[in-house]
């Protein structure tokens, strides 16, 4: 088992340096960094002088070689400025410039400067990151016990009346993107169009969650899920019912809820507990739209506009950190797995 | 809820008729059927599949899910009609007092959960003891059901176990809570015979330990003789016959029970002078049956107006007090008459060597795990296999499962290529050549005749679209036309009426496909056909048709055909020389004659004891195989069969454990790999003998 933990950790590793490569050479591409020049250093400079601006912060230099500085495997560049000081990109940042470090990246906790907020990248990405937690936490406690037992009840007598409610309800659910509900929900549930029970912006909640202003939010998000993992949920559990052993336990005299809930729980689980994982990194993007509509400023927000203003050094963390998220569930899916279905076995 | 005590019989079935409801129409699956089952009794359900034998067991559970429907008759378990019953009087029933065993072992437990806490539940939830009393019992059933390391097992999951294991699981479920029925159906088709054997035993054997009534159901009439006092042959939904074994099987007085015991090959069948009757037609399905007499379009006997004029009731054969038949004519018809003289052929000339192998040899790697790493394993499939096979004749290939039979096919057939050795087709080497280099005629004159009929025909393709593909892969024929020609031909000589070369294959019956398959591998004039278990999947009535239909081809085109199988009766029927294989290795060979009579080696002897043979006159000697077929993966050392093998202590200095035995010649032509003294092989008495009448 622990070689098993090492062999994927060793994997993700690898696919983690491969995908930040690829977000960190699509961020500073020619365009891009012509765009940082002109932010930085006016936006009325001629390209020789551009050019020059870009030669002296280490722009130029191999693309390798910058991606090597970012992560912090590769010293940052020096030099000096013209009235003799020195520079370079650890010693930019570092407060005593005297005695600037030789590394200065990823791994050394060096996230760099975000020219929107002003503010180290590291700082905005750890408050941000803590806001959408409660979000996403709010939005799992939601969704997966509700999708479930949606799952499980339509699944359990199959073509029943009640299946083909809950079916209805989820296929509705799932068709709908959370632009669209929660415009709706807003329209009729928090404004003056329909009864005013919710707030219609979440911007209080950063303070303070309480249900009025958090529940639209995690309403919205929660329900596109509920539909997707119900029928996920559901189609495992029909199979299930018809598989040969629930005849032993219903012909063992069990009750039906007795087989339902001991019997065929656990094995109709096994599918949906993959795509339930798979719904963390869903909700990192879902919740750009949703933290947009409801002024939520959590991580999702912040990659708006991080993106929309050309804030590279934190559009670079906000990838990381969402390439962390979708690898660490992966891990956990994969172990959880492994538990749930005692067939297979990891050597 | 406590048991109720009832001195009467445990179940009586009376006129019951089941029905399935489509969108279209009703479906009757079980029309007017009756039976009874006395305390102790064991009661044998047999037919063909479709005929509803399993519709009765699952009625007796009430368990007919949402289109079936009970709409006639009464089903009273010990004097309580079961059709009246509530859910939660059911749920009393079920479990408790009668309990049900399944045909596939692995589907019928719980993947996820371990078997003890599956055998727990059943005295938890109907006596409400303790976890620590459920558990005790269940070590104390599980011991009972004679598995090793009881402590173990209950710890372990289904998958962890083999299917002999896991059969013996579901019994030991089924015994838990002492049932006063118990419902087997088809308990041992998922199992090796020797294993199916020791199952057979075990059931036997609890059965008057906790004395259970049982009702058995099968399609082999052998295991029914060998498990049960009474039998009822059922067909097309209906009971045909019921009566004690010794009744029905020795004075039977139905025309079916007739057919299908003359159908199965039985010692003294022989596919030259007393070759087996088919029964002619088809099993007709539940909505097309015939009017009158369900049995009368394929019986003999019929007598039209009289047959198919009404529905026809049970009566009571005079002599004893309950044997019954569905038949109007029975105290017509001479039952004692021989079968209509089939033709007894002549027996083929064998010609010269067509196929030749040579120390052959197949090992496969197997990396451990699932995740990669560990080593590599070496899994010897095949180990120094050396025989010939001459033209027109029948090489019998016999083994359970893991033997090494079908990898074998697999190399001569060229779809792997073998690790060592030679395999000689008129003096050229094959060996190294897999299929796709072969030359056509290499392909079309080694060809192969698949076991399940059902999976081998390209389902949106029809039959004669089929095999004239084949007949053009194979170069045969100039021009479609010709082709055609070739494959209406083809068709005559698999007697399939021409019109079923427009058919799609879903249109066909079992025996049907099975037909077209063989005219497949014999279109391209096969020298060579190997028959992976050409009839199992087939009923028994259809079984003998395509068998027959196999010798005559082979008669016809002199062909060579290696007929693999694990069913002895009919392999004794058909084959001109045995090969007896187990893990990998060949144990013997020899005519048919010689294998099938003493002296054997300890495996052919085990495996000759355990099948199971529909004859009341044959007497055979119980030997039961303990513990389980050794891994491939995990050979034991020395003799591969050392492990189960009876007679190992004839074997001075444990030679049995340390070497591999040689190839011992007995008689010309025959050889055993065995270590066994010749002065101890010569004491071993027949398995086999039939008492005279």
């Amino acid at each position: 088992m622990l070689m098993f933990i090492l062999r994927r950790v060793a994997t993700m590793v690898l696919t983690a340096a491969c995908l930040t490569f690829i977000v960190f050479f699509l961020t500073n591409l020619e365009p891009n960094l012509e765009k940082v020049a002109k932010s930085e250093a006016g936006s009325r400079i001629s390209d020789a002088e551009v050019e020059s601006w870009l030669e002296r912060n280490g722009y130029t230099r191999p693309i390798f070689v910058r991606y090597g500085e970012w992560l912090g495997i590769l010293p940052g560049w020096t030099g000096t400025e013209p009235d003799g000081r020195p520079r370079g990109r650890c010693v930019d940042r570092a407060a005593d410039k005297a005695n600037a470090p030789r590394y200065c990246g990823l791994l050394q906790g060096d996230w760099g400067f975000s020219t929107v907020f002003k503010q180290p990248v590291a700082e905005i990405v750890a408050t941000r990151l803590a806001l959408t937690g409660i979000l996403m936490f709010w939005v799992m406690a939601l969704m997966v016990p509700a999708s479930l037992l949606i799952g499980v009840l339509a699944g359990m007598r199959e073509g029943s009346r009640l299946d083909r409610t809950l079916s209805t309800f989820s296929i509705a659910t799932t068709a709908t993107p959370e632009y669209v509900s929660g415009v709706i929900f807003i329209v009729f549930l928090a404004s003056n169009a329909g009864v005013q029970w919710f707030k219609g912006t979440a911007t209080s909640a950063m303070d303070g969650v309480t249900f009025e202003n958090f529940f639209l939010p995690v309403l919205t998000i929660a329900l596109y899920g509920i539909g997707y993992i119900a029928r996920m949920t559901r189609a495992s559990m029909t199979e299930v019912m018809t598989a040969q052993y629930i005849r032993t336990a219903r012909l063992k005299g069990m009750s039906f809820p007795a087989v339902v809930v001991k019997h065929a729980l656990r094995n109709a689980l096994i599918a949906p507990f993959t795509v339930i994982m798979l719904q963390f990194p869903w909700l990192l993007n879902g919740v750009v739209i949703v933290e947009t509509l409801f002024n939520y400023k959590g991580f999702g927000w912040t990659l708006v506009q991080a993106a929309g203003n050309n804030d590279i050094e934190l559009l670079l963390a906000c990838s990381v950190v969402a390439v962390f998220v979708v690898l660490v569930t992966q891990l956990i899916s994969d172990i959880g797995y492994v538990f749930l279905n005692p067939r297979i076995r990891v050597s | 809820m406590s048991k109720w005590q009832h001195d009467g019989p445990i179940l009586e079935i009376e006129n019951l008729s089941i029905s399935f409801f489509t969108r279209l129409r009703e479906i009757p699956a079980v029309m007017d059927f009756s039976c009874t089952v006395m305390p102790g009794e064991a009661m044998g359900l047999v037919g063909e599949s479709g005929c509803g034998k399993s519709t009765v067991a699952l009625a007796v559970m009430r368990d007919l899910g949402r289109n079936g429907r009970i709409v006639g008759g009464s089903i009273r378990f010990k004097g309580r009609d079961i059709t009246r019953m509530s859910e939660a009087e059911l749920r009393d029933i079920r479990g408790s007092e009668i309990a049900m065993i399944y045909q596939e072992p692995m589907a019928s437990l719980n993947p996820a959960m371990r078997i003890g806490r599956q055998l727990m539940e059943v005295p938890m939830i109907h006596e409400g003891v303790s976890a620590e009393e459920a558990r005790r019992r269940a070590l104390e059933v599980v011991r009972d059901v004679r598995l090793p390391d009881p402590e173990r097992i209950l710890r372990a999951f289904p998958h962890q176990l083999s299917g002999g294991q896991q059969q013996r699981i579901v019994i030991a479920m089924a015994l838990m809570s002492k049932p006063a029925l118990l419902i087997l159906d088809e308990p041992t088709t998922a199992l090796d015979v020797t294993v199916e054997a020791a199952v057979v035993d075990l059931v036997k054997d609890l059965g008057r330990k906790y004395g259970t009534s049982m009702l058995f159901i099968s399609h082999n009439l052998g295991l029914v003789l060998e498990t049960c006092n009474r039998i009822c042959v059922m067909y097309s939904g209906e009971a045909v016959e019921t009566g004690s074994i010794a009744e029905v099987f020795d004075r039977m007085r139905h025309p079916y029970t007739q057919a299908l015991f003359r159908s199965i090959p039985l010692p003294g069948a022989d596919k030259n002078t007393r070759p087996l009757v088919a029964i002619p037609g088809n099993f007709p399905l539940p909505h097309e049956r015939p009017p009158g007499c369900n049995f009368g379009p394929r019986c003999d006997y019929f007598e039209k107006g009289r047959c198919d004029a009404a529905d026809v009731p049970m009566f009571r054969v005079p002599g004893d007090a309950r044997h019954e038949t569905r038949c109007l004519r029975f105290q017509e018809i001479d039952w004692s008459a021989p079968p209509r003289a089939a033709k007894p052929t002549q027996k083929t000339p064998v010609g010269d060597v067509v196929l030749r192998m040579e120390d052959l040899r197949k090992y496969y790697e197997v990396s451990g795990g699932l995740f990669g790493g560990g080593g590599t394993k070496l899994v010897k499939a095949n180990e120094t296999l050396s025989f010939e096979a001459r033209e027109g004749e029948t090489l019998a290939i016999v083994g359970e499962s893991g033997c090494g039979k079908s990898t074998f096919a697999k190399v001569l057939m060229g779809l792997e290529t073998a690790t060592a050795g030679r395999i000689l087709l008129y003096n050229q080497d094959i060996q190294d050549t897999p299929i796709e280099k072969r030359s056509t005629e290499t392909v079309s004159s080694v060809q192969m005749v698949f076991q399940n009929p059902f999976d081998t025909l390209n389902p949106s393709m029809t039959v004669g679209r089929q095999i004239m593909r084949a007949l053009e892969v194979f170069g045969e024929g100039r021009s479609d036309a010709e082709r055609r020609q070739r494959m209406l031909e083809l068709l005559d000589l698999v007697k399939l009426p021409r019109a079923f070369a427009d058919r799609m294959p879903r249109q066909l019956s079992g025996g049907q496909k099975q037909r077209v398959g063989i005219a497949r591998a014999f279109a391209g004039g096969a020298k060579v056909v190997v028959a992976d278990e050409p009839v199992s999947a087939l009923d028994v009535s259809v079984q003998a048709a395509v068998t027959d239909l196999l010798m005559e081809i082979q008669r016809r085109n002199r062909t060579t055909l290696l007929f693999i199988s694990h069913d002895l009766s009919i392999v004794r029927y058909l084959s001109d020389r045995v090969m007896v294989m187990y893990l990998g290795h060949v144990v013997e060979i020899g005519s048919t004659d010689q294998v099938f009579s003493p002296p054997y080696h300890p495996y052919t002897e085990a495996l000759l004891s355990a099948v199971p043979i529909a004859d009341t006159h044959v007497k055979k000697k119980h030997i039961v195989l303990e513990g389980e077929i050794p891994s491939a993966m995990n050979p034991p050392p020395g003799c591969p069969f050392q492990t189960r093998c009876r007679w190992k202590g004839e074997v001075p200095g444990g030679l049995c454990e340390r070497e591999v035995p040689p190839m011992v010649t007995l008689a010309p032509g025959h050889q055993i790999k065995c270590h066994l003294p010749r002065e101890v092989l010569a004491r071993m008495e027949p398995v086999i003998t039939i008492a005279a009448e």
